[in-house]
């Protein structure tokens, strides 16, 4: 992102209007629908609604988050099974993609656009899709699930994963990463495909070949593109939320064992059952997502990026 | 290079791989829709058999039709998409060109501030956005989802175009200058045709999201009138559960559309999102 090589012809002229007109509409609208909401929603979290009117409260909004016990409960609970989340995107999505694209780049197989199109489609299809299918599947009512392990005669290992706490989140994590594995291989695939044929003809030359060629010459080169997609992943599990909803409700069950933090935060904003909503809490979660998810990217930024050796050919 | 005797078992392994996870990433979908043209029964009795001439029924499908205002969702959602995409194609393109063209005070930071989007997610101004719409009349209109999906997407669209804009030769752009065009036709007759490409990959990558999405449409615009195919599924779905042949049905009718452009598109799809990675 630091490339400010580029030169170019600088002309000066007295006021260059049209550069304003260029940037005028997008940074109006993304100031306006992002920054300030953004903003407005940290502010949000420093107030409280005494008798309809909103009055300033410091930090006592986190401090009923954190010192309650009921709300800290449920804090920590969503955001333990968001790490868990994480977890298994980051272990088991994140690899498949990565093996799955290097199949895929080896130079003469067949049938490779197949495979591409037809692994991506999870990809496209929306959260709604994706959860009320696979919640079809897995019923134990309809019995596919069961079926289809019956046909390898382990059909004694099937549980109602979904509908059992211990089970259900990893249950729904694999099915997001089922959903999205598309992801990590098209862009491990496209970096892939940008290592020059010189270099992997001259490890073919030295005798490395197969796994080891991979292993030492295309995994490195490749471990930039891996880190962004460890954030994009990061940035986008801590903000989850569509799938949770339509496959187990607002309520995250079973006994909010799948509760993640984009789900309670729409459970604390919008209310449910007895609760009422509340807007200010609701802004508060948003503001603890807000921090999580900012201090993962500085992170990145920071320490893991600047040590990622970038190859220029 | 030959590599012959390893080379045939790692090509058959290599198949193997891929089948199998082409097989994954395929059953559920084949599965929900195979067994919505199947009659009550045989979805339960053999669900992973092709309907016959005796299953073979279409009651889900009415009873779809007949109750779900799917038409009036889908539009909803074509008009939300292609307006957001104008949008952000249109404008993100314009600053990515002044970002990448000029020189001025503050390009970098101005840059950055536009960057800051892609990593922080726009969910999390949702309270704020929500008093926004209320406060300006716009809740419960389709004007408020394409405002916020113009937001969400510009980050990402500035950032990759910026990038391939660094890439239109300097040169051709200042024969336009010494020819006498000016700076907004250079734009839209040299530059924009030039990274047609590069505008299909952000298509793609903006489109996805903004059709798929749950939440805005559920908190911004969840009236009757307003409701996209993505939410609108997800309310009828959930009042006909026990309704199976429905359920697949609808389910269905949700996929199709999206599978039958994916097949119409995929190539361009496909070489959009790994020519834009590439850079």
């Amino acid at each position: 992102m630091s490339q400010q090589s580029l030169e170019h012809s600088q002309d000066r002229r007295p006021t260059r209007w049209h550069i304003a007109v260029f940037l005028a509409p997008a940074l109006l609208v993304y100031t306006a629908v992002m920054i300030l909401p953004l903003f407005g929603t940290l502010q949000l979290s420093l107030f409280r609604n005494v008798d309809n009117a909103q009055v300033f409260a410091g930090f006592d909004n986190f401090r009923t988050l954190f010192g309650d016990p009921r709300w800290s409960a449920s804090f920590w609970n969503a955001l333990g099974n968001n790490t868990w989340f994480f977890i298994i995107h980051m272990l088991v999505q994140n690899p498949i993609g990565v093996v799955l694209a290097a199949l895929l780049s080896s130079p003469k197989l067949r049938f490779s656009a197949f495979y591409r199109t037809a692994i991506f489609i999870p990809t496209l299809l929306s959260f709604v899709i994706v959860g009320f299918a696979w919640k079809l599947i897995l019923s134990p009512l309809w019995g596919v699930a069961p079926n289809l392990l019956d046909l390898v005669g382990l059909k004694s290992l099937f549980v109602p994963w979904l509908g059992k706490e211990e089970y259900a989140l990893t249950a729904l994590s694999l099915i997001s990463v089922w959903q999205f594995v598309g992801i990590p291989m098209m862009l491990i695939y496209a970096a892939m495909l940008s290592i020059p044929d010189e270099v992997i003809e001259a490890a073919e030359c030295d005798g490395v070949t197969g796994f080891s060629q991979f292993w030492k010459i295309q995994l490195p080169l490749i471990l930039p593109s891996i880190g962004i997609i460890s954030i994009l992943t990061f940035v986008g599990n801590f903000n989850a939320f569509d799938l949770i909803y339509s496959a187990q409700g607002a309520l995250a069950g079973p006994n909010y064992a799948t509760d993640i933090l984009g789900t309670f935060l729409y459970r604390t904003f919008f209310g449910f059952q007895l609760q009422i909503g509340d807007k200010n809490m609701g802004a508060t979660i948003a503001s603890m997502m807000f921090f999580i998810i900012l201090a993962g990217v500085c992170l990145y930024l920071f320490l893991i990026q600047t040590r990622l050796r970038r190859y220029q050919f | 290079m030959s590599k012959a005797a390893s080379s045939l078992p790692r090509t058959i392994g290599a198949h193997a791989v891929l089948l199998t996870y082409t097989a994954i990433a395929l059953f559920p979908v084949t599965v929900i829709v195979v067994n919505s043209f199947k009659s009550r029964n045989a979805i339960f009795r053999s669900p992973l058999s092709l309907p016959t001439s005796e299953t073979f029924d279409l009651i889900g499908y009415t009873t779809v039709m007949a109750q779900g205002d799917f038409f009036l969702y889908f539009q909803n959602s074509l008009i939300v998409t292609v307006a957001s995409l104008f949008f952000v194609l249109l404008f993100g393109a314009m600053a990515a060109f002044a970002l990448s063209e000029y020189r001025f005070k503050g390009n970098t930071m101005m840059g950055l501030y536009l960057a800051l989007g892609i990593m922080i997610p726009i969910r999390l101004g949702t309270v704020a956005i929500l008093q926004l719409m209320v406060a300006s009349g716009l809740v419960n209109t389709l004007t408020a989802l394409i405002l916020v999906y113009t937001a969400q997407g510009l980050p990402l669209a500035v950032f990759i175009l910026s990038e391939f804009m660094k890439q239109v030769s300097d040169d051709l752009k200042n024969a336009g200058r010494i020819d006498g065009l000016s700076e907004y036709r250079i734009f839209f007759r040299l530059v924009l045709p030039l990274v047609r490409p590069a505008m299909a990959t952000v298509a793609v990558f903006t489109m996805i999201p903004i059709w798929n999405d749950l939440w805005f449409p559920l908190i911004l615009a969840p009236s009757e009138a307003t409701k996209t195919v993505t939410l609108g599924a997800q309310v009828f779905i959930g009042q006909f559960v026990t309704n199976w042949n429905a359920v697949l049905a609808a389910l269905s009718l949700a996929i199709l559309p999206v599978l039958i452009l994916y097949f119409f598109f995929s190539r361009q799809l496909i070489r959009g999102i790994t020519s834009g990675a590439v850079k």
